[in-house]
């Protein structure tokens, strides 16, 4: 039954992966890509067909469960935002190398414009780095489309297949036109080639010519993909590429339709045939890509080019930011349209902690007791908390990457640095904090690390926390002194006994934790709503 | 028929109902549809937006083009400023004219005024009063929509179903308080925008 619903880009995917045959999610929340995974748990047949869609600890471990159920025979989706791209790359590249049995797709949502994100790294060069196939859909209905292509391409040639969102995809709802038929899940079983998954050596050099000649096939696949296309056009003074969303800027800009040739890219590797087919038929090339260069740069290289190639590198666009229907029209050479003036009036008005979060009692608290000490730091991580930069707190000093609070601090105080402070959410610690703990229980690093525990994972919306309840019993576990793992309630009436832990802890010569816990009002207030219903 | 909408406000006002409602009527009207919307980080007290965009005939683009807007429709009258240089040069903006302070730099109530006169269509309205008035005064939000709903280009009894459909699961209540919150929005709008 053909049926038409209103989804987002992330929710068309997760649905294309279920009418696809889907038998498992596996995903660390991140935004742009949480709602992937959450679609798929809150659908019925997820219940129905017994689908896996538990939240993992971190994206690396939800990459490797992912080519277990592979490996088994099953179809996994595995779901990150584009940094967690990097956690998970040593199970993604030698994925690779493995190759999948039932079908595997790797989802990457990037964030050009870095709206909820630290950088904004293109995935689509960890595809091409690895050597896989990769998708890039231009609309929600693709989106959904592609999922069942990407499981059939990843089955067909028994590779995982990466497929690449940017935000504006991920987070855009448009109505989509299901497929008439959804698929059964595979039967499990085992790979026929069960020597390309022990890579050792001795296979792995053999596996390596093959993925490398199976690169050509990758690359006729994508030169005869449905989702690329060659449209010609009367005004041969330009050609332009346009790969993913950028389309749809450029559509935007010729309502008529475009008058130069356009070679459409949604699949990859890039069919090199037809753009030396666009480039042969015009003066000049113009590429529109999301993200980075990836396909300018191919296609400009070192030496002079036969055919000049504009786009990011070359300025016609800017080299920062996502593409917009107005930086696509300067680039295009078209006039600009009438608006009014900006106000300037207007304030920056960024976010800030809720009113009644936890985090600003344990941040009010650390900062008076910080302030305490001439050299103190305080090493922060990704989550909420990193808003405790912004006024009124201005209580950190650093923020780079999930778990790094706790190995910079470690790293700063082996140079000396004391007090030195790590600040870290629950959810974070078992996604990438507990591996720097031991680091720094095995040389008696003089660390206070605080955990600020909200019972969940806030930023993102509240998903499960892999670590609710044990916080404690994983410290000890690890090795942490058990005087020396401390709980308080972060409320303004315990102020004072937080800043009494703190200081306590930051005296002692040794790695100590203070749990601040009390649960995130975000999650608190749904449950009452929920309560009340 | 062609409707590009930009859906002001901070994070927590509610916008995203507005939204909810507005695609309800414009699918039961059979139109194509595209939102944007902001997710995550900024959502935590922070300016918020979502791009909505009806038509009779296919979108390209997820994002509306600058000068292209034919409303800006803010829960928040700094936040309905943010967008001017997407909006049309004949288009509206519906704005609530309470001001939500949260940071220290927020213009004065003068300076918000002089920008609001110098546009050529606005709609303005006390939002929470109306919504205290009409006895549903966590309906700001929706006497919002009602406000913009003659502007909207759809059937006042379309919003309504949208409405029914996105509050019913909450109790005839509820639905009763969100529908009252609409109607008194809808005839503050119209005694503005109507001689």
């Amino acid at each position: 039954m053909k049926n038409r619903e209103l989804l987002l880009g992330d929710e068309a995917l997760a649905l294309g992966a279920l009418h696809a045959g889907l038998s498992g999610v596996y995903a660390y929340p991140g935004t742009p890509s949480t709602e992937i995974t959450e679609f798929i748990q809150e659908h019925p047949l997820t219940a129905e067909r017994g689908i896996h869609c538990t939240w993992s600890a971190n994206e690396k471990t939800a990459m490797e469960a992912a080519l277990g159920m592979s490996f088994a025979g099953r179809r996994a989706l595995v779901c990150m935002k584009h940094v967690g791209m990097n956690v998970a790359a040593d199970a993604f590249v030698n994925s690779a190398m493995t190759g999948a049995h039932g079908g595997l797709v790797v989802v990457a949502a990037d964030d050009p414009s870095m709206h909820s994100s630290q950088n904004e790294q293109d995935s689509r060069f960890y595809g091409k780095f690895a050597m896989i196939p990769v998708f890039e859909p231009s609309s929600q209905q693709e989106a959904y489309d592609m999922a069942r292509a990407a499981f059939d391409l990843s089955e067909r040639y028994r590779i995982p297949v990466l497929m690449r969102l940017t935000t504006r995809m991920a987070h855009s709802r448009a109505a989509i036109v299901t497929a008439a038929e959804i698929r059964p899940q595979n039967e499990p079983g085992f790979p026929a080639d069960a020597r390309q998954w022990v890579l050792m050596p001795g296979n792995s050099r053999a596996r390596y010519v093959r993925l490398i000649d199976d690169n050509a096939r990758f690359e006729a696949a994508a030169a005869e993909s449905p989702f690329n296309a060659y449209t010609d056009g009367t005004d041969r003074s330009t050609g332009i590429v346009v790969c993913g969303i950028a389309n749809n800027y450029l559509a935007e800009n010729y309502p008529d339709g475009c008058p130069h040739p356009v070679l459409k890219i949604s699949q990859y590797p890039l069919p090199a045939a037809l753009v030396r087919r666009l480039a042969a038929a015009c003066e000049r090339l113009l590429v529109l890509e999301e993200g980075q260069p990836l396909v300018e740069e191919l296609l400009r290289g070192v030496l002079p080019a036969p055919v000049p190639v504009e786009g990011r590198l070359s300025g016609a666009l800017p080299r920062t930011g996502e593409l917009t229907p107005d930086n696509v029209r300067r680039a295009l050479g078209l006039p600009p349209r009438k608006t009014h003036a900006p106000s300037d009036i207007v304030a920056a008005r960024p976010p800030a902690l809720c009113q009644g979060c936890g985090h600003r009692d344990m941040y009010a608290a650390l900062r008076e007791v910080v302030g305490e000490y001439d050299r103190a730091k305080v090493f922060s991580d990704i989550g909420c908390y990193t808003l405790g930069w912004l006024a009124p707190f201005h209580a950190i000093d650093t923020c780079v990457e999930m778990g790094a609070s706790i190995t910079m601090a470690k790293g700063a105080a082996d140079a000396g640095v004391h007090p030195a402070v790590a600040v870290i959410g629950d959810s974070t610690f078992t996604h990438s904090g507990m591996t720097g703990l031991l680091d720094a229980v095995n040389e008696r690093s003089n660390i206070t690390v605080v955990i600020s525990d909200n019972l969940t994972t806030g930023m993102t919306g509240g998903q499960d926390s892999a670590g609710t309840g044990r916080l404690e019993q994983i410290c000890a576990g690890l090795g942490v002194d058990p005087a020396h793992i401390r709980t308080v309630v972060p409320l303004p009436k315990n102020r004072e006994e937080m800043k009494r832990l703190l200081r306590e802890e930051i005296a002692y010569d040794g790695v100590s934790v203070v749990i601040p816990r009390r649960e995130c009002i975000q999650t608190a207030k749904r449950k009452t709503k929920i309560r009340q219903a | 028929m062609k409707k590009d909408i930009i859906l002001s406000g901070v994070g927590g006002q509610g916008i995203l109902s507005i939204a909810t409602v507005i695609g309800h009527a414009a699918l039961a009207e059979g139109l194509h549809l595209k939102q944007a919307e902001v997710h995550g980080m900024s959502q935590r007290g922070g300016d918020v937006q979502s791009n909505l965009r009806l038509s009779s005939s296919p979108i390209a683009s997820d994002l509306i083009p600058q000068g292209g807007a034919d409303l800006i429709v803010s829960l928040e009258p700094m936040e309905a400023l943010r967008y001017l240089p997407w909006l049309s040069e004949t288009g509206w903006v519906i704005a609530n004219t309470v001001p939500l302070v949260n940071i220290p730099d927020y213009p004065d109530a003068a300076s918000l005024r002089r920008e609001f006169d110098r546009l050529p269509h606005t709609v303005t309205l006390d939002a929470e009063a109306i919504a205290r008035d009409s006895a549903s005064p966590r309906a700001a939000n929706i006497v919002l929509l009602g406000a913009a709903a003659p502007l909207l280009g759809l059937p006042a009894e379309r919003l309504e179903e949208g409405i029914r459909a996105i509050f019913g699961r909450k109790g005839e209540a509820v639905v009763e308080a969100n529908l009252a919150a609409f109607r008194a929005g809808c005839a503050h709008a119209r005694k503005t925008i109507l001689p």
